[in-house]
């Protein structure tokens, strides 16, 4: 147990995943090394294999995955060889976990205070009130709200990043040596991303615990970690400390990484005053049942312009999208379509008034019929549309195919499944298409896909758009792609409209307080970034403290 | 609360509302069934006068409208209406017995029915829950396969084979239970249940396989959950697992299964009965449809239906409280 000793040390691992009897190779041959209190970072796209390699550096794998090859040892101990027991004795007390998803790792069934002590007291660490009394310290280092009262909640009473803060306490249970990190931020929004970064990144400093810090997001693994490890499909591309490795990556694949952020739209002439818009949202009230989701809406799109709708998760952006689409009826005002007011209920609009709204969506996977292969999926807007059968339906589906780069003859039988995530976007893009729409609603299209196969479908967007004058609106919380794609943007918070106008106006200062907040919020590719804002907006006043002060 | 309070007196008037349906239906039925009471007790020799004078003396001769509103009256008011066979044979032999009513007859055979259907589901429900939990726990090995041959052949064998190869071995060849069932009045408590073990051990055999291949799949169906992940990475023993994390997320469906599997035992025993001779409702209600004694049959038909309801409507409930969602609302 010298010091020299690293805490994990993984040589030549490869990991093996089973679909349809053969396993497949998810992590080929990948070494890794921690030292006592460094945070590495692990970062590649969502497949490269980041998640099952941190799982296994726990000497743990998810059922149809197995080590096929190599070493972990945590502490000079090996975890291959080592008993089900000895293992169970280092999981939770000296090795913790924290989930990409705390809503569903934590189980609903138990208040945060009986699962936060589970641990500690079935390893024999403290007894239930001691383990309690440092859950409450715990929550209150983190940051979390009533500290005192917020582990008694059951976890649907409590929100998405308070969530993750008090599982990142949970894993600190027993002060454990190492926490893996599994994209702990991806599923919150920017304001609340920062808190939980800024809290998870303290904790582990004051204890001086190691961690592996698995993300796909460039900007936030650079706050956190020591060392970047960066994975291609199974593979290590190159490992560097996180200063040498954003001032210099080696690798092209790296490089590339860095690159995706670059794409911008060229800027679009102005709108010209008096023109009528093709959609307009005026003055829309709707509401869920009872429950008020939307307060007098308003924002006109233009003819081959893109509009941004930008906001946090129940900000009301798609709830808008439902009431263009006429999925939900607005309680008040009204959605004119060229001029003309629509139906608010879609079962009351013609056919034609149908075909000029089309939506694309963000879960490709469960927005396209499992069942049907791509040519019929492409083929019922055709034919439902625009009334063509036989030949020349089949013809109007090839050409859509090609217009979205795919090759007709090699995917025109395929089923959904044998696609890729990009692919099977590029698909729903397609089917928006078939109807030969005016104004497509693209909602969060891009969230759902890694960086490099955003940008492919965001230029693909782009690239239709020029060549169909087609009018989007673009539905994303994320700023980066708002910047790539946008021409206008509208923001939304609790429902209102806080502040609209063309893109070039909105990230240029003065901007609205929470515009303001929202762009501050985004990473950057800085490693300094984090504390400089702290510094900036001090401890108290970040994430949803600052939202709750408006 | 206030929440659950809502849920709860909307499903008690949708049972009460299905209760009434479930009355007109067992009206219809048992109206529809061929021959009545009184052509059935005066036979070959049935004169078309004293056809008419029975049918006019029990009611018959009135329209099914007026008779079913006479009887859910008297149903509404705990009244049953009288028995036409005891009825009968108190009028031959001139005594009155007081137990003419149907009340009369059916409330004993109804409190053993239930006492055997108690003494089951007190063996039943613990031995399945737990056979399932452990089948969860060692899931696809030879234990989990063992168990499973076991309960779906005894669920497959007919209720007759499984009672008698209970009698064989437990009252026969090893004589630890009497293979005779047939309880009174009066008897102490303990050598009732000696008496019933053997009708009990039978009605076990057949529920456990349903509410035990439920348990093992409800918490296999959880066992991929992150929050089952969770637990594992903490280091928590597979039985904490099971047990502490996957059986309270998998307890609606569990309850549903062990409701429909009581419910069937209030109802569904009469081959038990007849095999060991056991006074419950179930042979009762057999001999009153043989002899067209259509009181008993609709009172025994309502008993059911209300003890369907009743466990179901039982069920839904404590479903309702398994969800912390709902217990806890934001």
């Amino acid at each position: 147990m010298s010091d020299e000793t690293p805490l994990v040390k993984m040589r030549g691992v490869k990991l093996e995943g089973r679909s349809d009897e053969t396993w497949n190779l998810i992590i080929n041959g990948v070494d890794l090394t921690l030292a006592r209190g460094e945070v590495l970072g692990l970062i590649g796209e969502s497949g490269a294999g980041k998640s099952t390699l941190g799982l296994a550096a726990m000497g743990y794998t998810r059922d149809g995955v197995r080590i096929s090859e190599g070493t972990v040892e945590f502490d000079g101990i090996d975890l291959l060889t080592a008993s089900a027991a000895t293992k169970r004795e280092l999981l939770g007390k000296r090795i913790a976990y924290v989930a990409q998803s705390a809503a569903a790792s934590f189980n609903p069934a138990h208040k945060l205070m009986d699962q936060h002590v589970e641990g500690p007291v079935q390893h024999g660490v403290m007894g239930r009130g001691e383990s309690e009394a440092d859950g409450i310290e715990l929550y209150r280092k983190l940051r979390l709200p009533n500290p005192e009262e917020i582990g008694f909640r059951y976890p649907h009473q409590v929100s998405g990043g308070q969530l993750q803060r008090a599982m990142t306490a949970m894993a600190m249970s027993c002060r454990p040596d190492l926490i893996i990190f599994d994209e702990p931020t991806t599923a919150l929004d920017v304001t609340t991303q920062i808190e939980v970064l800024a809290s998870i990144r303290d904790i582990v400093e004051q204890f001086n615990t190691a961690a592996i810090y698995i993300t796909h997001d460039l900007a936030v693994v650079a706050q956190m970690a020591d060392r970047i490890k960066v994975l291609l499909k199974g593979d290590e591309v190159e490992t560097a400390d996180t200063r040498t490795m954003l001032a210099a990556p080696t690798q092209d694949y790296t490089k590339s990484l860095w690159a995706v952020r670059s794409f911008e739209r060229p800027r679009k002439p102005d709108v010209i005053t008096g023109s009528t818009p093709v959609v307009s949202v005026q003055n829309v009230d709707a509401a869920y049942g009872k429950v008020p989701v939307l307060y007098d809406v308003s924002f006109d799109m233009h003819a081959g312009r893109t509009v941004a709708v930008v906001g946090e998760s129940g900000s009301g952006k798609s709830t808008t999208a439902r009431c263009i689409t006429g999925l939900l009826p607005p309680t008040a005002g009204q959605i004119m379509l060229d001029g003309e007011v629509l139906p608010p209920d879609y079962r009351k609009r013609s056919k034609d008034q149908l075909r000029q709204v089309q939506m694309i969506y963000q879960m490709a996977d469960t927005a396209l019929n499992p069942r049907m292969s791509i040519g019929q999926i492409i083929a019922r807007p055709v034919q439902f549309y625009l009334g063509l059968t036989g030949g020349a339906k089949r013809k109007r589906v090839d050409a859509l195919l090609e217009q979205i780069e795919l090759e007709p003859t090699e995917y025109y039988n395929r089923l959904p499944s044998e696609l890729s995530g990009g692919q099977k976007q590029r698909i729903g893009i397609a089917r928006a298409l078939a109807a030969e729409p005016k104004f497509i609603i693209c909602d969060e299209v891009t969230s759902a896909l890694d960086q490099l196969v955003a940008e492919g479908i965001l230029r693909l967007l782009a690239k239709l758009q020029d060549d169909l004058s087609l009018t989007y609106m673009f539905i994303t919380h994320d700023l980066a792609t708002v910047k790539a794609i946008s021409d206008e943007v509208v923001v939304m918070k609790d429902g209102r409209v806080v502040e609209q106008g063309p893109k070039d106006d909105m990230f240029k200062p003065p901007h609205h307080a929470y515009t303001d907040l929202l762009l501050s919020s985004v990473p950057e590719m800085d490693p300094d970034w984090l504390t400089n804002l702290l510094a900036e907006r001090g401890v108290d006043n970040i994430g949803d403290a600052a939202v709750d002060k408006m | 609360m206030g929440n659950v309070l809502t849920i709860i007196l909307q499903r008690l008037l949708l049972g009460v509302l299905t209760l009434l349906i479930v009355s007109v239906v067992i009206f219809t039925a048992v109206n529809l069934l061929p021959g009545d009471f009184a052509q059935n007790i005066l036979g070959q020799g049935a004169t078309p006068d004293a056809v008419a004078s029975i049918r006019r003396d029990l009611g018959l001769d009135q329209p099914p409208i007026t008779r079913y509103f006479d009887w859910l009256g008297g149903v509404l008011r705990g009244d049953l209406g009288t028995s036409f066979a005891q009825a009968n044979f108190a009028s031959f032999t001139g005594t009155d017995s007081g137990a003419t009513t149907v009340a009369a007859q059916i409330a004993p055979r109804f409190a053993n029915t239930m006492f055997l259907a108690m003494v089951t589901a007190a063996i039943a429900v613990p031995f399945s829950i737990i056979l399932g939990i452990l089948a969860a726990l060692y899931r696809n090995t030879v234990f989990d396969r063992a168990t499973n041959i076991f309960t779906l052949s005894s669920i497959s064998s007919p209720e007759f084979f499984l009672a008698y190869i209970l009698i064989l071995f437990l009252a026969v060849l090893n004589p630890i239970f009497p293979s005779l069932s047939n309880i009174f009045e009066g008897m102490a408590f303990s050598e009732r249940l000696e008496k019933s073990m053997l009708p009990a051990l039978t009605l076990t055999l057949v529920v456990t396989a349903h509410m035990m291949r439920m348990t093992r799949a409800a918490i296999i169906n959880l066992l991929a959950s992150p929050y089952i992940e969770m637990a594992r990475l903490k280091g928590l023993s597979p039985m904490r697992v099971i047990v502490k994390h996957a059986l309270p997320n998998a307890l609606a469906p569990i309850i549903n299964v062990i409701a429909l599997n009581l419910a069937y035992l209030i109802t569904g025993v009469v081959v038990v009965e007849v095999v060991f001779v056991y006074p419950g409702i179930g042979q009762l209600f057999v001999d009153s449809v043989k002899i067209r004694d259509i009181p008993v049959v609709q009172a025994c038909c309502l008993i059911f239906a209300a003890a369907y309801i009743l466990l179901n409507l039982t069920a839904d409930i404590l479903s309702i409280l398994s969800n912390p969602r709902l217990r806890h609302p934001k």
